[in-house]
């Protein structure tokens, strides 16, 4: 666990110093939440339109988003072979896992807290229950980089790999995404934490199972 | 005299041809040991099976007299390696990649901390200290890459091509930082560049098609031109 | 696990030794087949649901859609099981053997989704609708695609290999997942054995005609399943043979 947290920090100093990857998401997400306020422009204002399609929205910028970030997380690695460092430190190599999925879900949680806001000021609409909201992000966010960072390490070793990532990606996470959109538009349509325990018990589920099945599986991953 | 390192019928399986195939050796203090033979002979393969980043087929590799495979990570503690790729990260300073690999070798942060100041005045990288080790020379990365190998005080050194891209002036700085330290009791080092190889050695052993075809003490082969003859030899004839 | 161990060694017994078995098993299938088109055109009176009216003759593609959807499961089951032994054994025996189980698997997937379509449509006047077992089967098709495509991307067999067992692995984990995920919304799916599963009563189907004409394609659509992965088998066993000959061939 230590070793993890150390390779955590290990990116984030790099990540923050570069601001290679935040650059790359920020930017892509305003562009995604920029493409859905002039499509839905007709809407904004009528609060009851908003309602319903923000919950949507918001999933579709956070899978994007989440996709450039898991594709970016072992470029640091790729590069000048460092993963091979890693693997030589007298650690498990699931502990590589964990730390990746650390580093990755701090840096894609950062950009998601931005968007919310940015979403918030071009559709003209005020978020009810936003702490709510902030944690069914980060469980949903949870699952999705728990299963992603694994996808990335297989993708890393194949021709095409930003091609087939989301390929890969996007029917493994179809059960953690329905839940968060629940949720999400239970939120705003004013639940409390009582009336979205049901879906949120279900992520934590599911961020479990992919966390630990991952987990075990990465292994083989940079095995060569 | 007990080996340090035993290596025993060591069988790698590529692809459905083995790379290497059943080789045994034994390699015992203070030596160091140079892996020359053509491409694609197996040599890289047998130096990473060593260094734990590749599972052997088969094959039992003990490191002072425990099976390697069996305390991997208490094995990995005693392991430096160095690559032709420097295993650096580019956006880190030199004192911070130094810092993170400590760290994930277990060094206690004060001793970590003599041991960089240290490290860094040895290998002349003290003005580059807070640089960014993507901005430093090539020459300069592989100094950051050998004490970043060498910061746990490995007791085995594995060097893969590490001349790659070294002029001759990095090449001698390289070969102090190697040479002069003194708690690595057993170095392998696999290299294409013959004359460097047999300088620095003194055990040279010749691969070929994953096979032993040549191994002896370099007092016993003598001169740089008699192994060179017989290098040409080992490496052509089929 | 067990049962699925001693499946994989009849199926491999069946290859090694009986040649015999092997070339009468395409007719075999095809006579199943024209007993089960038979079963379901003829043998079958036609169908009431619970209240008394007369099912469509749409009903017709439920025998073959019930049946190649349980086998695209059992296909994806072994995948999962033979990407486990791959990786706990580094047999490529077991890696050829999920690589034909996914191919056929994924056509399969295909049909059940297009059967299903096809009879939704004539049904309830749509060709798709969000639902439990309709998404879980178009998520196991797209996972079946992604498998494929991960062996594909790969040059090298091994790590081919190794890298399509771990997405098999990982991807039957998601598939009842996406189906618990799918379950908080309401399901128009008709449940035909059982009672409540969502919470709604069964289509309350019974009948011995029934129960016979589905065995019959469930066993029919089996021995196609089992004809199939068997040359589908022999066909990777022969794609490696080449591979090597070609590599000792490059290395001479």
């Amino acid at each position: 666990m230590f070793k993890s947290l150390n390779i955590c920090l290990k990116d984030l100093q790099s990540e923050f110093r570069s601001k290679k990857k935040l650059n790359s998401m920020i930017i892509f997400s305003l562009l995604v939440v920029l493409i859905f306020s002039i499509s839905f422009g007709n809407f904004i204002g009528k609060s009851s339109f908003i309602d319903s399609l923000v919950p949507g929205v918001l999933w579709v910028s956070f899978t994007f988003v989440s996709t450039i970030a898991i594709f970016q997380s072992f470029s640091d690695e790729i590069e000048n072979g460092c993963i091979n460092a890693l693997k030589l430190c007298p650690a498990q190599w699931n502990a590589i896992y964990t730390g990746k999925i650390l580093s990755t879900l701090t840096l894609l949680y950062l950009v998601q807290l931005f968007i919310i806001p940015i979403f918030a000021l071009m559709f003209n609409y005020s978020f009810q229950g936003i702490f709510l909201l902030a944690v069914v992000v980060l469980v949903g966010t949870s699952g999705i980089v728990s299963v992603g960072v694994l996808l990335a390490a297989i993708t890393m070793n194949t021709r095409s790999g930003e091609l087939l990532l989301p390929v890969l990606l996007f029917p493994l996470i179809v059960p953690v995404i329905i839940p968060s959109v629940l949720a999400t538009g239970k939120i705003i349509s004013g639940s409390t934490f009582v009336d979205i325990l049901d879906e949120l018990r279900l992520l934590v589920v599911y961020v479990i199972m992919f966390y630990t099945t991952s987990r075990l599986l990465f292994e083989w991953t940079i095995q060569d | 005299m007990k080996p340090y390192i035993s290596i025993k019928g060591l069988f790698k399986k590529f692809e459905g041809r083995y790379a290497v195939s059943n080789i045994s050796f034994d390699i015992f203090n203070d030596e160091f040991i140079v892996l020359f033979g053509p491409n694609g002979a197996g040599k890289t393969t047998i130096l990473k099976m060593i260094a734990s980043l590749l599972k052997p087929t088969d094959g039992v590799i003990s490191i002072n007299g425990t099976n390697m495979e069996k305390n991997l990570i208490e094995a990995r503690q005693l392991i430096g390696f160095v690559s032709h790729e420097t295993f650096i990260y580019e956006n880190l300073t030199v004192e911070e990649n130094l810092r993170f690999f400590g760290k994930m070798f277990d060094i206690d942060s004060v001793e970590l901390e003599t041991r960089i100041n240290k490290m860094i005045e040895e290998a002349g990288l003290c003005i580059y200290r807070k640089e960014r080790a993507g901005t430093l020379s090539r020459g300069m990365k592989q100094r950051l890459s050998i004490i970043r190998a060498l910061i746990h005080k490995p007791s085995i050194l594995l060097l893969d091509e590490p001349y790659t891209g070294l002029d001759l002036n990095a090449i001698e700085v390289f070969e102090n930082l190697v040479l002069n330290n003194s708690h690595t009791k057993v170095k392998i080092m696999v290299s294409h560049n013959l004359e460097r190889g047999f300088n620095v050695c003194n055990r040279a052993i010749i691969i070929k098609n994953g096979k032993i075809t040549f191994d002896k003490k370099k007092n016993e082969i003598g001169s740089y031109a008699d192994f060179k003859t017989l290098c040409e030899f080992n490496f052509q004839s089929n | 696990m067990l049962n699925n161990n001693t499946i994989l060694a009849g199926v491999e017994l069946m290859i090694e030794f009986n040649k015999q078995i092997l070339r009468l098993l395409p007719y075999l299938i095809l006579v199943s087949l024209i007993i089960s088109l038979g079963a379901i055109f003829i043998y079958t009176p036609p169908m009431y649901d619970g209240a008394g009216t007369l099912l469509n003759e749409s009903f017709n593609i439920f025998f073959i859609h019930l049946p190649i959807a349980l086998i695209s499961y059992f296909a994806f089951m072994l995948v999962f099981v033979s990407s486990i032994l791959y990786l706990h054994t580094f047999n490529n025996k077991w890696d050829k053997f999920a690589a034909s189980s996914a191919e056929i698997g994924a056509i399969f997937a295909f049909l059940v989704l297009l059967t299903g379509s096809i009879w939704a449509n004539d049904v309830w006047g749509w060709y798709w609708v969000w639902e439990p077992r309709l998404t879980t089967s178009l998520v196991l098709f797209l996972v079946y695609v992604g498998y494929i495509m991960v062996r594909q991307s790969v040059d090298e067999p091994e790590k081919g290999a190794r890298l399509s067992a771990i997405f098999g692995i990982v991807g039957f984990i998601s598939v009842p997942l996406s189906f618990f995920s799918i379950r908080l919304w309401r399901s128009v799916h008709p449940v035909m054995f059982g009672d409540t599963f969502y919470g709604t009563t069964g289509g309350g189907i019974g009948g011995i005609e029934i129960i016979v004409t589905l065995f019959i394609n469930l066993i029919t659509f089996f021995l196609l399943f089992v004809g199939l992965l068997i040359f589908r088998y022999d066909n990777e066993k022969l794609k490696s043979k080449v591979y090597t000959l070609k590599r000792k061939l490059m290395n001479n």
